[in-house]
């Protein structure tokens, strides 16, 4: 094998169970850390993405934040992969595209249950809510896709090891589910 | 003697009077399909059983198989072709598998995942549909409602009841409940209808018992829907 590829991670309109599942290929981990290098992702902490051979992104896109992120890996990534239910097609947090923006904040912030001093967040720190949750695709070019909520860690190894070594990437039955 | 014809290169016996679809289903041959039940008088609407006669696309499901004919079915083009209708019914709809209960046993996943399609792809449309939880019994989610019209088929043709039909032309069209109020509680529907068995998606769902077969130990969760069949078929099994 020649030298490591570059893979940065991000959880987008995610729950990180991706990301859980990605560390769920358990020792086959070790098989990996020759062949991977880890740019920005949780898991380094590093906060921009660079140059990268891979880009892996969880979650859809729910906020102005998510947009940036998602064009700067596009920017740096070589092939980047929606991975997971919610980067595919919004998944659960899309679901609020049934409502309007406006009612979704008065349901979590104002009229909820238990709900002690209400108002809407508005700090300037806080990324803008998108009016809907948009699937990864719609935003930008996308490569690959591994479905799954979350794909298991059988799929997300099968896909590495297959791209690592250069072969078609094909998958079993199981390794293919949309829930 | 009996007539036969040919599906990608393998004999099909047939007798008079059957379609294509009917002598694949008989020798064990799986084309696609999302409306056809062999219950019912086939609709021909959702396409997803194009197969090519000399080079023309038609239903398998509402042609007559013939003597010596040669049908093309799973094909690179067919298979593509399938994909793209699939990516389209997701899109148009609003299918959020991981949080529906009829997810494992879906025929709309479990012939997308045959036809290999990972993604939808296509820009989705979130359309606003309703949930009508009236009824004691059964739910409907006209979110995943796909409008193959076995449901209003079977009120029809076998409960005698007529309690489903389709409304609106092209993207408006949708189901709709004959009652008073338009809910199902108010309908002449029973949970014991043919029609609360027959929707191969999550639109027409049980109540009360939705995860009693886990995620992971369902129909089409370990062996593919070419091997195991329709959703409908199992449900009749399973009532029994």
């Amino acid at each position: 094998m020649s030298s490591p590829i570059k893979v940065a991670t991000a959880s987008l309109a995610g729950c990180f169970g991706c990301h859980m599942s990605l560390l769920d290929i358990d020792e086959r981990l070790i098989d990996l850390v020759g062949h991977i290098q880890f740019d920005r992702s949780p898991l380094t902490d590093i906060k921009k993405v660079g140059p990268c051979d891979l880009g892996l992104i969880e979650g859809g896109v729910c906020n102005a934040e998510n947009v940036e992120i998602l064009k700067a890996f596009r920017r740096q990534c070589k092939i980047l992969v929606a991975v997971g239910a919610c980067a595919i097609n919004g998944g659960v947090p899309a679901m609020r595209n049934q409502y309007s923006l406006a009612e979704c904040l008065e349901e979590a912030y104002l009229h909820g249950t238990g709900i002690d001093n209400p108002q809407i967040p508005n700090d300037p720190e806080l990324p803008l809510l998108l009016n809907q949750v948009h699937p990864i695709h719609e935003v930008v070019w996308i490569d690959y896709f591994l479905p799954g909520c979350p794909p298991s860690a059988d799929t997300i190894f099968t896909f590495l090891d297959e791209l690592l070594s250069g072969r078609p990437i094909q998958f079993a039955y199981q390794q293919i589910h949309y829930d | 003697m009996t007539n036969s014809f040919e599906i990608d290169g393998i004999t099909v016996p047939f007798s008079n009077g059957q379609t294509i679809m009917d002598a694949a289903l008989t020798a064990g041959i799986y084309i696609p399909h999302l409306c056809h039940n062999p219950e019912f008088k086939p609709h021909g609407s959702c396409r997803l059983c194009t197969v090519l006669i000399n080079g023309r696309s038609v239903a398998a499901c509402t042609t007559p198989a013939g003597e010596g004919i040669v049908v093309e079915n799973e094909t690179h083009e067919l298979v593509t072709q399938r994909r793209l209708l699939l990516k389209l019914l997701f899109v148009e709809g609003n299918h959020t598998c991981p949080g529906c209960e009829k997810s494992g046993a879906c025929q709309l996943q479990a012939v997308a995942y045959h036809c290999g399609m990972l993604a939808p792809e296509f820009v989705h449309f979130y359309p606003k549909r309703s949930i009508d939880a009236s009824h004691p019994d059964t739910i409907i989610d006209f979110n995943r409602c796909i409008l193959c019209e076995l449901c209003v088929r079977a009120s029809r043709d076998s409960d005698k009841k007529a309690v489903f039909n389709i409304s609106g032309r092209g993207i408006q069209a949708h189901l709709t409940i004959d009652s008073p109020s338009g809910k199902l509680a108010d309908s002449a529907f029973n949970s014991s209808d043919k029609a609360a068995r027959v929707c191969p998606v999550g639109a027409i769902l049980p109540k009360h018992k939705g995860y009693n077969i886990p995620i992971g130990q369902r129909l089409y969760d370990q062996a593919p829907i070419s091997q195991v069949g329709d959703v409908a078929k199992h449900q009749e099994v399973a009532d029994e």
